[in-house]
C-alpha cells in the first residue's frame, strides 16, 4: 500500500518536474523583474535547454551538477574537465591553447576569450576544434542505454527452464511481443523479420526510453538533437541498403512494372526516395521532440509572464495536460520510427513475385 | 536549416553511433535472443499443449464411445447367455420329465408283470394245495367209507352196476 502511494507521488512529481527545475533556474537567472527581461530570460532558457551541455546539471539552484570530461582534437588531443569553463563563463586553458564556449560550442580563442562575429555569415570567426566531449547527452545516452540493458538482460535471465517471465518481464515482454507482432512481422513478413528484430527492438526501446527521460527532471533533450536522430536514421539507411535483395534495386533503377520510357525518370525519383526516407525519419523524430519540449517549456514560461492566479492555474492545468500528451508522443514517436524502419526493411527484402 | 547544420555536433553523432551500436550488439546477444527464444519456445509449448489436450479430448470421446459400445455388447451377450441358459434349463427339465415318465411307465409295467407272475404262482400253488387237500379229504373219506365191509360191498355193487360190462 505504502509503496504504491510513494510510486504514485513519484510519478506525479515526474509529471510536474519540468516545471520545478525550470522554476528554480529562471528565478536565479533573472535579475530584472520587468516583463521584457522575463520574456527574454524564458526564451534564452528554452534555447539553452534544447542545446547539449558540457556539464550535467540536475538542479542548478541546489548545486546538484557535475562537470563532464571535455575531449578536443586540435593539433593533438586535449582532455580536461568542463569545470574549467565555469558554465561557459571563463576561458579554459589546455596545453597552451585557450577555449571558450559560445552558443554551446567550443571555440579556440586567445587568453581573453574574444569571439569575433563575421558580419556576413553571422558565425564566429574563431576555429572550432573537433569536439568529442562527453556531453550531457552522451552521458544520458550511456545511462539510459545501460538502464535498457540491465532491464532486458534481467528479464532474459529470469526465464530459465520454466519459461515464465518475472515481474519485470510481465511488463516488458508484452512490449517486445508488440514490437514483433505489430511492427516487425506485418511490415517485413514472417520469412525475413527475424534478422531485423534486434535492431528494431533496440531502436524502439532506445527512442522510447530516451524520450521518456526527456520528461523527467533531468531536463535532458537527446532525441530533440539532430545529431542523434541523424545517427539513428543513418543506421536504418545503411541496414536497408546492405540487406536489400536484387528485386529492391530492380524496383528502383529498372522498374519492370512501368512502361520503358518512364523507367529512367522514375529511377531518378526512386533514388531520391532512398535518401528522403531516412531523412524524413531524422527530421520527424527531431522536430516532434523539440516541439514537445518547446511547447511545454513555453507554457511553463507563461506562468511567469501572467501575473494572476486564474491564468496561472489555467496554464498549470494545460501544462499537466500537455505533459500527459507528451507521454503519449514519447511512445508514438518510438513506434513510428520503429514502424517506418521495419517498413523500409520490408521493402528491401520483398520478393518481386507480385509483379 | 542553416542553424541546424551549424548546430550539428559531430562529437555527439560519433558517441551516439558508438554507444548505440554497442547497445545493439549487447542487447542482441544478452537480451533479445534469449527473450525471443523463450517466447517462441513458450508459444510452441502452449500450442503443443493445446493440441495434445485436444487430442486427449478426442481420445476420451472415442474411449467413451468404445465403452458404450462395449457395454452394449456385453449387455447383449449377457442377455444371450441368460436366454440360452433359460432354454437349456427348460430343455433339461422337460427332458428329465420325459425320462422320469418313461422310467415310471417302465417300472409300472415291470411291477404289473411281476404282480401277474406272483398271482399266477399263487393261484397255481393254491390249486395244487387244493388238489392235495382234496386228495387228503378224499383219502380220509374213502378210508372212512370203506372201513366196513358192508360199505365196501355196496360200493363195489354200485360200481358194478354202473359198469355195464359189454
Amino acid at each position: 500500500m505504502m509503496g504504491k502511494k510513494i510510486l504514485t507521488l513519484l510519478l506525479l512529481a515526474l509529471l510536474f518536474s519540468p516545471f520545478t527545475t525550470f522554476a528554480s533556474e529562471t528565478v536565479t537567472e533573472q535579475t530584472a523583474t520587468d516583463e521584457a527581461s522575463v520574456k527574454a530570460g524564458i526564451k534564452k532558457y528554452i534555447a539553452h535547454h534544447l542545446e547539449d551541455s558540457y556539464d550535467f546539471s540536475i538542479w542548478h539552484a541546489m548545486g546538484l551538477e557535475f562537470p563532464l570530461p571535455i575531449i578536443l582534437i586540435d593539433e593533438g588531443m586535449h582532455v580536461f574537465s568542463s569545470a574549467k569553463f565555469h558554465h561557459g563563463e571563463t576561458v579554459a586553458e589546455s596545453e597552451g591553447k585557450f577555449y571558450k564556449i559560445y552558443h554551446a560550442k567550443i571555440y579556440r580563442t586567445d587568453t581573453e576569450g574574444t569571439i569575433t562575429i563575421d558580419p556576413e555569415t553571422n558565425h564566429p570567426e574563431q576555429i572550432k576544434p573537433w569536439d568529442f566531449s562527453i556531453t550531457k547527452n552522451v552521458v544520458s545516452i550511456f545511462l539510459f542505454g545501460l538502464l535498457i540493458f540491465v532491464l532486458f538482460t534481467n528479464v532474459a535471465r529470469s526465464y530459465g527452464d520454466t519459461q515464465i517471465p518475472n515481474k519485470l518481464g510481465r511488463f516488458l515482454e508484452p512490449l517486445v511481443i508488440f514490437v514483433r507482432d505489430d511492427i516487425a512481422i506485418p511490415n517485413i513478413g514472417e520469412k525475413n523479420y527475424r534478422r531485423y528484430m534486434g535492431y528494431i527492438l533496440t531502436v524502439f526501446f532506445f527512442i522510447w526510453f530516451i524520450n521518456l527521460a526527456g520528461l523527467t527532471p533531468l531536463g535532458i533533450n537527446v532525441t530533440g538533437n539532430i545529431a542523434v536522430t541523424f545517427a539513428l536514421a543513418l543506421i536504418t539507411f545503411l541496414i536497408t541498403q546492405f540487406t536489400a535483395k536484387k528485386s529492391y534495386w530492380m524496383h528502383i533503377f529498372w522498374n519492370p512494372s512501368v512502361p520503358l520510357f518512364m523507367r529512367l525518370p522514375l529511377a531518378a525519383i526512386e533514388l531520391l526516395g532512398v535518401f528522403i526516407k531516412p531523412f524524413s525519419l531524422m527530421i520527424r523524430l527531431y522536430a516532434n521532440m523539440t516541439a514537445g519540449h518547446v511547447v511545454i517549456m513555453s507554457l511553463i514560461g507563461l506562468l511567469y509572464i501572467f501575473n494572476n492566479w486564474f491564468a496561472r492555474g489555467a496554464f498549470l492545468g494545460l501544462t499537466l495536460f500537455l505533459s500527459i500528451i507528451e507521454l503519449l508522443v514519447a511512445f508514438l514517436q518510438a513506434y513510428i520510427f520503429a514502424m517506418l524502419t521495419a517498413l523500409y526493411f520490408g521493402a528491401a527484402v520483398e520478393e518481386s513475385d507480385h509483379h | 536549416m542553416d542553424k541546424l547544420l551549424d548546430q550539428f555536433s559531430v562529437g555527439l553523432f560519433f558517441w551516439q553511433i558508438i554507444l548505440f551500436l554497442a547497445l545493439l550488439f549487447l542487447l542482441r546477444k544478452y537480451a533479445w535472443k534469449p527473450i525471443l527464444t523463450s517466447v517462441i519456445n513458450r508459444e510452441e509449448s502452449i500450442k503443443e499443449g493445446l493440441e495434445s489436450a485436444e487430442l486427449a479430448k478426442k481420445q476420451m470421446r472415442q474411449l467413451k464411445e468404445d465403452n458404450k459400445s462395449l457395454l452394449a455388447e456385453a449387455r447383449m451377450e449377457r442377455d444371450l447367455i441368460v436366454k440360452e441358459a433359460r432354454e437349456a434349463k427348460d430343455n433339461m427339465i422337460s427332458e428329465a420329465k420325459d425320462k422320469a415318465k418313461e422310467e415310471g411307465a417302465k417300472m409300472i409295467e415291470a411291477a404289473k408283470s411281476a404282480i401277474q407272475a406272483e398271482r399266477n404262482a399263487a393261484v397255481n400253488q393254491l390249486k395244487s394245495q387244493v388238489a392235495e387237500l382234496s386228495i387228503q379229504i378224499a383219502e380220509k373219506i374213502i378210508k372212512s367209507e370203506i372201513s366196513s365191509n358192508a360199505r365196501q360191498q355196496e360200493i363195489i355193487s354200485a360200481a358194478m352196476q354202473n359198469a355195464k360190462l359189454n
